[in-house]
């Protein structure tokens, strides 16, 4: 029988999820919706008695003080009719996860209740006001419902469905015999290009024997771009020149000649480690999870921030999280509707998915978000980009990778395996079409952040008893990735009808790629076996003995004991044909701009602080635990109310220590239009300068690069690739900065009614510097009248791709240089004087320019200032006051210093070019002079910050 | 003097034990972090120890409402451990979700003839997360043992759910430690000096002895200077940190 419980907020309380939907729904351009009610739905598949089930309610499912609630069969219900309201009621997919499911389930029996069967949720959403019929389709299709994993309620199911049955069936993919052409249909099912197909059809021929679908699955998840990256490690024609791993030859290459000490392990392990403090370690990593988030934003986000800490927790021999940070790029949030790709999620709802997504996941995992970054492009429209990044704490002597030995178990901890995900490796590798969303719903994996963050805590505990000798994180490819590369020197035997399942129907090949979330792998010494899992037992994880690492270096999987597949690790590892691609570059020629200047720069000033890719983001900011774990030090919002924004975060990983971690991101695709290698060099600035502004130095900082670029079978999209690579070697070895690890997500592009729509060639940058002591840490924020206003750095007529000129219409062609020399100097100059506390405020001159700095010190601090154009030092003659306020020149700061201070700032700073261009005021208003010495911008700190904040306060 | 032993007790999703630990710790105690499955299993006693501090987090992801499941389980497989440890004048501290755990758990308000759950705590008005810093004034007539010797405190929210709401009668009944205010003291400044709509701005309560005491802001994320917003800005003096709070526990629980 099944039961449905309805719980419902008494009708004197507001609806804040009600209230909150209602306004999605006016933003829509639906204004007749005056409220919405939620109804909570949990049906339970059971044969309890009412009385039992009244237990339930009253003892679990409802809170007497704010809720009401009714018990029903549903057999006894027909869906009364209720004609005051619209009724849209929305429940899970079969076969998705129900994550409330679980608890509930224990829940239920901690009330001594059982004879539960199953227990699903749903909601309904009671809409009032006039809709007509396509009105509320609308409104489901944008905002309640998503296909990928939820459907709306027609009728009442009679009964839960049924998982189907597996029965074991092995599968062999006949290559023997086919044809060329046949060959070439089975190599493209698997997502292999000819040339890999046929070495794999010559491996095959030479044991004269079918492979099958697990061996070719475990190939192609192995050899995949995402897995393998061949873009960057094979050979690569540019031009005269053939570069024989792009990789090799820049961003670690970088890292190999610097050959600091403090790097520990770089390139080898999950994330890159280098060295805190002589007794602990810290690790970074960002990922991308681009492609599940176009389709699922909530899911494919959230589980784009679990995948990267269990990336954490998987690197050495375990790190603890300490920081997250995310970075995303959509559409604009008002593009219209009415261009909007069909099949494609507005960018809004994208936004508040991700977004969403990122905060629960982060929040319940306890893990501060502290920093983060979120660009607008029309381009990003189709093809989101959600950068997730997690810094990890692990003791120095665990931060190189494990090794097991033959005989070591193969222990699989956390989570169960279902359907999710499976294919999301090559999903991930392939282009998106209009048809993602229906086609790719197993690609989408659905997340359960309690599960990871037991996980977490038991296996730190392991790790400090030293209770096994490798760890790694189950992510894209599943186990067949975890395994397969874990055991490339050694060899495994796997059984994997050991593997716990969520739900039954699952054929192996299915349980050894899918990408169930919030799994590890561990490899365990037998010694220590039974005290691993009576210690996770103690936590309540799942851990399984799955088989056991060999000596034979052949990767063995069974099913019921049969062999389902027996591949060489060589083969596997070793045998993949490298590919040789051709890459091009010429400069394109954007028209240059021939506006006039605007007459009434006030007005110009509040709309570029207005623009989405420089307005507040606090919005988002205050939905990200930021505190949490106490060792917030500088905060993503500084000033006199807590609002003005911070160039980067600074934490105290251990509380009882002054040692601090600096964390900032770079980013800025718009350069990269003009010339991507410049679009590096000034990411790779943005990013140090960032280091520098918040009172850290170059010294000790490690970078990590993620690319996001379109297809790189283009052979400009590949040139564009490898100028951004160049760049990112000439620069980090000057500033003496190595990488530490990387990640590349390709072919982000969408197909739309036989178009190619692709991304611009996006860049990440993202850097931790070490600090030695928190107590010198600046803010940006002007903090005393009186003091001196410094520009530090010269200004060039540079305002290519900037957001001045996209607000023009325009891209132009004078991109922002870098020259990593001078900029250097600059930068160790300038972290002697704040170090020497001759720095009250200092901040970085990004997007938007001088005049986006300058007003962001002001209002951030409360206090007013008044500025001269004609005192800033110019690189080359420049005479209008406009490119002068939002040039992009790349290595400027503006500082604050105590008149006091003066000369032994000056004395400090010696050779650098700069100047005092103006004083801090007591007054409500930036006052800015221009080159003809009169008032071209005069704005209350209000009425800027309010051009600043209003767009994002959602 | 034996030094105070304080349990900080961990469930599935608890995540602020570890600096709830550190807190305590600088205060003068020794704490042990346990798993709620050891004190279920008696593996560990709660009689050996004089303080619980039953930390924020996410305890089995909020799922139903936020710490329900918890509270069940505390009151039906602890309830006699913890009724004692009550009887024996140990300290119960609730923050966040531990706050939400102790109220769904009947523990608090601890009023003397309540049968039923009185007191709740909802989804903020803002039906956000919110993570800011507030300003509190303490009732200078509680009871509470936390909060002796502090007239106001400057410390983080991080919540979804944190909005107290209370039935008629209960409300005049409560006994209130905490308020929020705005940064001159007063009570009608609103959001987001409130941050979630609480009735009368209770951010905390104690029961009737002031020996359990619950709130939603995070007094164990803001023990240090570098911890607080604007220190940068030499503004710290001006506010009080929650390190005194420890300090207060461990001080009344040596005398136990």
């Amino acid at each position: 029988m099944i039961y449905k419980i309805e719980v419902w907020l008494k009708n004197n309380l507001p609806d804040v999820r009600g209230l909150s939907l209602a306004k999605d729904i006016y933003d829509l351009g639906i204004t007749t919706v005056s409220n919405i009610r939620v109804v909570d739905i949990y049906r339970l598949d059971t044969d309890l008695k009412l009385d039992e089930l009244d237990l339930i309610c009253q003892n679990l499912l409802v809170d007497s003080v704010i809720q009401e609630m009714r018990c029903e069969s549903t057999s006894e219900n027909e869906n009364k009719l209720d004609t005051n309201h619209n009724i849209v009621e929305v429940a899970y997919n079969a076969g998705v996860t129900d994550p409330v499911e679980e608890t509930s389930m224990k829940a239920v029996l901690d009330l001594g209740v059982s004879g539960i069967r199953a227990i699903k949720t749903a909601k309904r959403y009671l809409i009032e006001g006039h809709l007509n019929e396509y009105q509320l389709e609308t409104i489901s299709n944008r905002l309640l419902v998503n296909p990928i994993i939820q459907h709306v309620v027609k009728s009442e199911p009679m009964a839960f469905p049924e998982n189907p049955q597996y029965i074991f069936k092995l599968k062999h993919m006949d290559i023997l015999g086919a044809n060329k052409d046949e060959l070439m249909k089975i190599g493209r099912q698997f997502g292999f290009t000819n040339n890999e197909f046929q070495t794999i059809g010559d491996y095959f021929r030479k044991q004269q024997r079918n492979p099958t679908d697990a061996e070719l699955e475990t190939l192609a998840q192995t050899w995949s771009e995402h897995c393998v990256h061949k873009t960057f490690k094979d050979r690569i024609k540019f031009g005269d020149i053939t570069i024989d791993n792009l990789l090799k030859n820049t961003i670690m290459k970088v890292t190999e000649e610097l050959n600091k000490p403090w790097c520990l392990s770089v390139f080898e392990d999950n994330a890159g480690v280098i060295d805190f403090d002589g007794r602990w370690a810290l690790c970074f990593k960002v990922e991308t999870h681009n492609h599940p988030s176009a389709v699922e934003p909530y899911g494919g986000a959230s589980t784009g921030v679990g995948g990267v800490v269990r990336d954490a927790l998987g690197t050495g021999l375990g790190a603890k999280p300490i920081l997250n940070t995310d970075v995303f790029c959509f559409g604009p949030p008002d593009f219209p509707y009415d261009r909007l790709p069909r099949g494609i999620l507005h960018p809004r709802r994208i936004f508040k998915g991700v977004h969403s997504g990122v905060a629960d996941y982060g929040n319940r995992l306890g893990i501060p978000t502290a920093n983060g970054a979120i660009l607008f492009d029309e381009r990003y429209v189709a093809n989101p980009l959600v950068f997730c990044g997690t810094l990890g704490l692990l003791p120095k002597n665990m931060s190189k990778m494990g090794q097991q030995r033959p005989g070591d178990l193969v222990v699989l901890a956390g989570g169960k395996t279902g359907r999710d995900g499976i294919h999301g490796v090559t999903f991930a590798s392939e282009q998106l079409t209009e048809k993602s969303s229906t086609t790719s719903y197993s690609s989408v994996q659905i997340g359960n952040p309690i599960v990871e963050k037991k996980l977490i805590d038991v296996i730190l505990q392991a790790r400090d008893r030293g209770l096994y000798s490798r760890i790694t994180d189950c992510g894209g490819g599943g186990l067949s990735s975890a395994v397969g590369e874990m055991a490339a020197k050694t060899g495994a035997h796997i059984y994997l009808d050991r593997v716990p399942l969520k739900y039954s129907g699952l054929s192996y090949s299915e349980i050894w790629i899918s990408e169930s979330q919030e799994r590890m792998v561990l490899a365990v010494p037998p010694k220590h076996i039974e005290k691993l899992l009576a210690l996770f037992s103690s936590e309540d994880v799942e851990a399984t003995v799955i088989g056991e690492f060999s000596n034979d270096r052949k990767l063995q999987l069974f099913y019921q004991d049969n062999l389902v597949c027996d591949l060489s690790m060589q083969f596997l590892h070793r045998g993949r044909p490298r590919i040789e691609r051709k890459a091009t570059w010429e400069q394109p020629q954007f028209s240059e701009p021939n506006f006039a200047q605007p007459q009434d720069l006030n007005e110009t000033l509040l709309q570029v602080l207005g623009a989405w890719n420089i307005c507040s983001k606090e919005w988002i900011i205050r939905q990200y635990d930021h505190e949490v774990q106490g060792t917030s030090v500088l905060k993503p919002l500084v000033g006199s109310n807590n609002d003005g924004p911070s160039d980067a975060a600074i934490i105290r990983p251990l509380l009882d220590s002054t040692m601090g971690v600096i964390i900032s991101n770079g980013i800025n695709h718009k350069y990269g239009e003009i010339d991507p290698y410049w679009m590096a060099a000034s990411n790779i600035d943005e990013v140090l300068r960032q280091i520098v502004a918040v009172g850290g130095d170059l010294k000790r900082v490690a970078l990590l690069d993620n690319f996001s670029w379109g297809n790189t079978n283009q052979p400009d999209t590949l040139g564009a690739l490898v100028r951004a690579a160049q760049a990112c070697y000439d620069m980090a070895t000057t500033y003496g900065t190595p990488f530490i690890s990387g990640k590349d997500s390709l072919n982000n592009e969408f197909e739309f009614e036989g178009e190619t729509i692709s991304i611009p060639h996006t860049l990440l940058i993202s850097a931790i510097g070490i600090m030695e002591d928190v107590n010198q840490a600046i803010s940006m924020d002007f903090k005393k009248a009186d003091d001196l206003v410094y520009i530090i750095g010269n200004t060039w007529n540079e305002l290519g791709g900037t957001e001045y000129f996209r607000m023009k219409g325009f891209t132009g062609n004078n991109v922002p240089k870098v020259n990593p020399q001078q900029s250097k100097e600059l930068m160790y100059k300038l972290s002697s004087a704040t170090k020497k506390g001759l720095v009250e405020a200092c901040h970085d001159l990004s997007e938007g320019g001088f005049g986006t700095a300058v007003a962001e010190m002001a209002f951030a601090g409360g206090l007013g200032a008044t500025v001269h154009l004609g005192r800033m030092p110019l690189g080359e003659p420049m005479a209008r006051d406009d490119s002068i306020l939002f040039s992009e020149s790349n290595s400027r700061f503006l500082v604050e210093v105590a008149p006091e201070n003066k000369d032994e700032f000056e004395k400090t700073m010696s050779t650098v070019n700069l100047a005092v261009i103006g004083q801090v005021s007591n007054s409500e208003t930036l006052d800015i002079y221009g080159m003809n010495g009169r008032k071209i911008v005069s704005k209350s700190l209000s009425q800027l910050k309010e051009a600043w904040q209003k767009p994002l306060r959602w | 003097m034996s030094k105070v032993k304080t349990l900080i007790l961990r469930a599935p999703g608890t995540n602020c034990d570890a600096e709830s630990a550190f807190a305590f710790q600088q205060a003068g105690a020794i704490t042990s972090s346990i798993h709620i499955s050891e004190l279920i299993r008696h593996g560990q006693r709660l009689s050996d120890y004089q303080i619980m501090v039953i930390p924020g987090g996410f305890t089995y992801g909020d799922d139903i409402s936020a710490g329900k499941v918890l509270a069940n389980e505390l009151r039906l497989k602890l309830g006699g451990d913890i009724a004692r440890f009550i009887e024996s004048g140990g300290l119960i501290l609730g923050i966040c979700n531990g706050f939400q755990v102790l109220v769904k758990a009947g523990i608090l308000p601890g009023l003397p003839e309540a049968k039923r759950q009185s007191l709740t705590l909802m989804t903020n008005d803002s039906g956000k997360f919110e993570c800011r810093w507030v300003h509190l004034v303490v009732n200078e007539k509680s009871p509470c043992v936390f909060t002796k010797n502090i007239d106001h405190m400057y410390l983080p929210v991080a919540h979804a759910e944190g909005k107290v709401i209370a039935d008629a009668e209960t409300l005049p009944q409560l006994n209130v430690v905490l308020y929020y205010t705005d940064e001159s003291g007063s009570n009608k400044a609103g959001y987001p000096y409130n941050p979630n709509g609480s009735v009368a701005n209770i951010a905390g309560i104690c029961d009737t002895s002031g020996h359990i005491f619950a709130l939603m802001p995070h007094p164990e994320r803001c023990i240090k200077n570098t911890q607080l917003p604007r220190w940068t800005r030499q503004e710290t003096k001006k506010y009080k940190n929650g390190f005194q709070i420890f300090v207060n526990a461990v001080k009344w629980a040596q005398s136990l």
